[in-house]
């Protein structure tokens, strides 16, 4: 099983650690991960921002970086969906839409594709999951609490099978932490609100370290905590998946 | 003045109080659990909402035959028909109706469309003085403030507050804030209104083709109150508030206050088909934007909104900013798709004020795809023209960077360096993010330097 | 051309091509004992509900529990030695002192505790509405469990206006606290007979 693995751009540059567990995860469980070198970004950022239309030349930058792989699979729930919904070339369209459909986040890809049920994994702490809207309502990785229709949760079934590892619950399961790209800048004021919300249910609740399948999330949130100097850490959900091997 | 500041602006002022912020979001939180609550208990809630949304996609592809059917059923029923383009004509109308009768006076149940419309001020410049009868929009009048909250208009006001206002414009006792009391007091001076006004006007919640009725949802029973009293009834709807036949009204009545706030029914589903005998029903048809509306593939879906509000309950955005902030009657997210159709210019940063998680989607009884709409609607605002230069500035330098592997990979170095050993250049009050964030801490390189560095090439 | 003509003009030229209404014949009714449902419902919602096993128990509740010098009114001949029997033939601000109307259904609707009126029932359309208290005798064989049942009953019936009622008037309006009694009726009591 040949794997491209797409790094997103802030990952790369300020989370290379879970860029590097994914790529061990992944190699521990058997597949054969290649990390193109010279992909740069999804296009996100200008799509949300109202300019999907200067995002053709990366696009097919992503599009000859990874064609070719049986599947591609990056830790950002955020990023794969933007993908999936929005990869598109004029050039190229058949190679996006093969790309589109073999893209996956890391712990759909582990449930879904790889079906692994035991993981040897060890972190003993109580952590908050939080639930990334790009994942929860993009890409369906658990249900919504919105809809009435049966629980799941993939995060959730991935982290039980971590060992001494204790879930935290949560009073909102699923609200917005407030990052959406460029809002948490242009409206800083709203975004931090919801940052400091969200924190403050999973600290209300015991959580030492708020885990979740998207960094960008877990960015905002970092910076709040830092800046209140919290003891609570955030973790990337590829850290904690592949964490016999983390020095703590 | 509050109409030309943004919505960021607004929502930063809302935010200096944060206990405030606390109280507001809360209150909708709550509301919105109450939602969840009631549409757990209802058997097929979500074929409940597919069956509505699959309706009103008819409604739309049938909107001409419906309304000739409807017109033509009003017309058999004895009830005059009216059409208007705009607001202004709709103003217009009900002037008419109330002026040919020597009427100085209305009583006004909640209309979304004639706030829209400012029907009140342009009847008081024409010496016609109009009362809004719903407690939460009476109280929003005599504050002089428009609503915040389609369902609930003064969500956001403290009891003390309307105590005080209570006192002011009714002579209460001062400090007295208890909502029983108030709401008494409310009830004794509004009782008064009903009795002696000529003149009644609606709103209309759902339009029957097939039977020319139409029904007013109310909790307060104010809508009755002032339309059984009344000689001359007028009712004001847009021309999207069609649905085809009367068993309908069993798919949207189910739906309807459960979404809008927890309840299985109004108290007061009210169904007005002809006139009573002495009485006069007039029916005015409202454009105003939304045959434009219907004409754009991407974003006709939002005519199907029935105005329940549960999008702004679930919105942590709107909770956490008020439905003020979003300087249109109607805010929150339906707010923000329904607005930059109206008055693009006015309205660009509306569609920006979310972060596109897909709550208010999921809640949405008619299943509008709320969150998609938003990010269609930012291509078509920059696209127009309406996006600051220097954003698409940026975008364009953003574009660059991320086509080109060297350019990125240097900028990302770059960053990380002014982060490691020159971090004053970005940690201070010039940059956004750091306001109330540390920035991320810099690793020394990155994932690609390490795996260049450690990982052997086969 | 006219306002009429031109937004008819436009909505022709602008909807999307027709798509099918869907069938909702496929909502269930549920297994259930819609008294008990209906009773559970009502209450739970702040309105008073009793089976009365006649007319008779209902007149003793009436005296009971309301004031019998105030204006009491009602469309039932059964109840005229409680009542005055009403019609619609008066101006509508002639109720305004109406401290207690009592009403026959056409149907209940168990799944929301509403009951049918039509203005044949109430006397006057205000009757419902302007009563200080508002009292609906509810034959218990007429109960449904549903609103898509209880359209089904109501059919094409041309009533000139109907209203569904679902308890005591109410508002949250002033800080999400319930107020039972905002401008309709300061109660309602269900009485349910066989």
């Amino acid at each position: 099983m040949k794997i491209g693995l797409f790094i997103p751009c802030y990952v790369n540059q300020l989370y290379p650690n879970a860029a590097i567990a994914t790529l061990e995860l992944l190699q521990k469980l058997g597949a054969e991960v290649s990390y193109p070198s010279k992909q740069t970004c999804c296009g996100q950022p200008m799509a949300n921002s109202g300019y999907e239309h200067l995002t053709q030349s990366c696009n097919d930058l992503f599009i000859e970086n990874f064609s070719g792989f049986d599947y591609v699979v990056a830790p950002s729930a955020s990023c794969v969906l933007h993908i999936k919904d929005h990869l598109h070339s004029h050039a190229d369209e058949k190679a996006a839409s093969e790309i589109r459909g073999k893209i996956y986040e890391l712990v759909e890809f582990l449930t879904d594709i790889l079906k692994i049920d035991t993981l040897d994994a060890y972190f003993p702490h109580k952590v908050g999951i939080h639930q990334s809207c790009h994942g929860l309502r993009g890409l369906y990785l658990a249900q919504m609490s919105e809809l009435v229709a049966p629980d799941f949760s993939k995060p959730k079934q991935l982290l039980n099978m971590v060992k001494g590892l204790e879930i935290t619950e949560l009073e909102r399961a699923d609200e917005c932490c407030g990052f959406g790209g460029l809002f948490c800048i242009a409206e800083e004021a709203v975004s931090v609100k919801m940052g400091k919300d969200r924190i403050t249910d999973h600290t209300n609740h015991g959580a030492e370290y708020i885990t979740s399948p998207d960094l960008s999330c877990l960015m905002h949130m970092e910076g709040i905590l830092q800046r209140n100097n919290s003891k609570v850490k955030i973790i990337h959900i590829a850290e904690i998946l592949n964490s016999s091997s983390i020095k703590v | 003045m509050k109409g030309t500041q943004d919505h960021a602006t607004l929502a930063e002022v809302f935010n200096r109080d944060e206990d405030r912020v606390d109280w507001h979001d809360g209150a909708l939180w709550w509301i919105r659990q109450k939602r969840d609550r009631s549409a757990n208990l209802t058997p097929q809630w979500e074929e409940l909402r597919e069956a509505a949304s699959a309706i009103k996609s008819n409604v739309i592809s049938n909107l001409h035959d419906y309304l000739l059917q409807f017109e033509d059923n009003l017309k058999k029923n004895g009830v005059k028909v009216y059409w208007a383009a705009d607001a202004e004509e709709h103003n217009q109308i009900v002037y008419k109706i109330l002026s040919d009768k020597n009427i100085n006076q209305m009583v006004k149940s909640k209309s979304m469309l004639t706030e829209e419309c400012h029907l009140n001020e342009y009847l008081a410049d024409r010496g016609i003085d109009v009362i809004n009868s719903d407690l939460g929009e009476y109280i929003q009048q005599i504050d002089n403030e428009p609503p915040s909250h389609i369902v609930l208009p003064c969500i956001h006001k403290k009891k003390e507050e309307i105590g005080e206002l209570f006192h002011e414009h009714l002579g209460t006792e001062k400090g007295l804030s208890d909502p029983t009391l108030l709401t008494r007091v409310a009830r004794n001076h509004l009782r008064n209104v009903f009795m002696t006004r000529r003149a009644a006007l609606t709103g209309v919640n759902f339009a029957v083709a097939d039977t020319g009725e139409y029904v007013v949802c109310t909790n307060e029973g104010n809508a009755d109150m002032g339309a059984h009293l009344c000689e001359v009834q007028i009712a004001s709807m847009g021309l999207e508030k069609i649905i085809p036949e009367r068993k309908h009204l069993g798919v949207f009545l189910r739906l309807l206050a459960r979404s809008a706030i927890g309840q299985p029914i109004t108290i007061y589903s009210s169904h007005f088909r002809k006139p009573r005998p002495g009485q006069e029903m007039h029916l005015i048809l409202v454009d105003k934007g939304r045959s434009e509306l219907l004409a754009r593939p991407d974003f006709r879906d939002s005519l199907k909104c029935i105005k329940c509000g549960s999008c702004m309950n679930t919105c942590p955005v709107y909770r956490k900013s008020g439905g003020l902030s979003y300087h249109n009657t109607i805010s929150g997210p339906i707010g923000a798709i329904l607005a930059p159709n109206l008055d693009m210019k006015k309205h660009a940063d509306l569609p920006f004020a979310s972060t596109l998680c897909g709550s208010c989607s999921n809640v949405c009884p008619v299943k509008i795809p709320i969150h998609e709409q938003l990010y269609k609607w930012r291509q078509v605002i920059v696209k127009e023209g309406y996006s600051a230069s220097r954003k698409t500035f940026s975008m364009k330098a953003m574009a660059l960077t991320l086509s080109s592997p060297e350019i990125y990979n240097t900028a990302g170095k770059t960053g990380r360096w002014i982060l490691n050993h020159a971090p004053f250049a970005i940690n201070n009050k010039f940059n956004p993010w750091y306001k109330q964030r540390d920035m991320p801490d810099s690793p020394e390189q990155s994932f690609s330097e390490w795996y260049s560095k450690n990982v052997k090439k086969s | 051309m006219s306002s009429r003509d031109s937004i008819l003009a436009a909505v022709l030229k602008n909807q999307p091509p027709l798509t099918n209404l869907p069938d909702i014949s496929g909502f269930k009714v549920p297994e259930e004992d819609v008294v008990e449902k209906y009773k559970n419902t009502f209450s739970g919602i702040g309105g008073l509900v009793y089976s009365a096993k006649n007319i008779e128990v209902i007149k003793n509740h009436i005296r009971e529990n309301f004031d019998t010098e105030k204006r009491i009114v009602s469309t039932l001949p059964a109840l005229s030695d409680v009542a005055e029997i009403c019609s619609a033939s008066v101006e509508p601000q002639s109720f305004e002192d109406v401290e207690l109307s009592i009403i026959e259904a056409r149907l209940a609707v168990a799944e929301n505790g509403a009951v049918w009126l039509t203005e044949e029932v109430m006397g006057h359309r205000i009757i419902p509405y302007i009563s200080q208290h508002l009292a609906v005798v509810v034959d218990e064989s007429l109960i449904v469990s549903t609103m898509h049942e209880a359209y089904a009953k109501i059919a094409d019936e041309a009533y000139g206006f109907g209203g569904f009622i679902g308890g005591p008037s109410k508002t949250a309006d002033i800080e999400q606290a319930l107020v039972l009694g905002a401008h309709g009726p300061l109660s309602m009591t269900v009485y349910l007979i066989k």
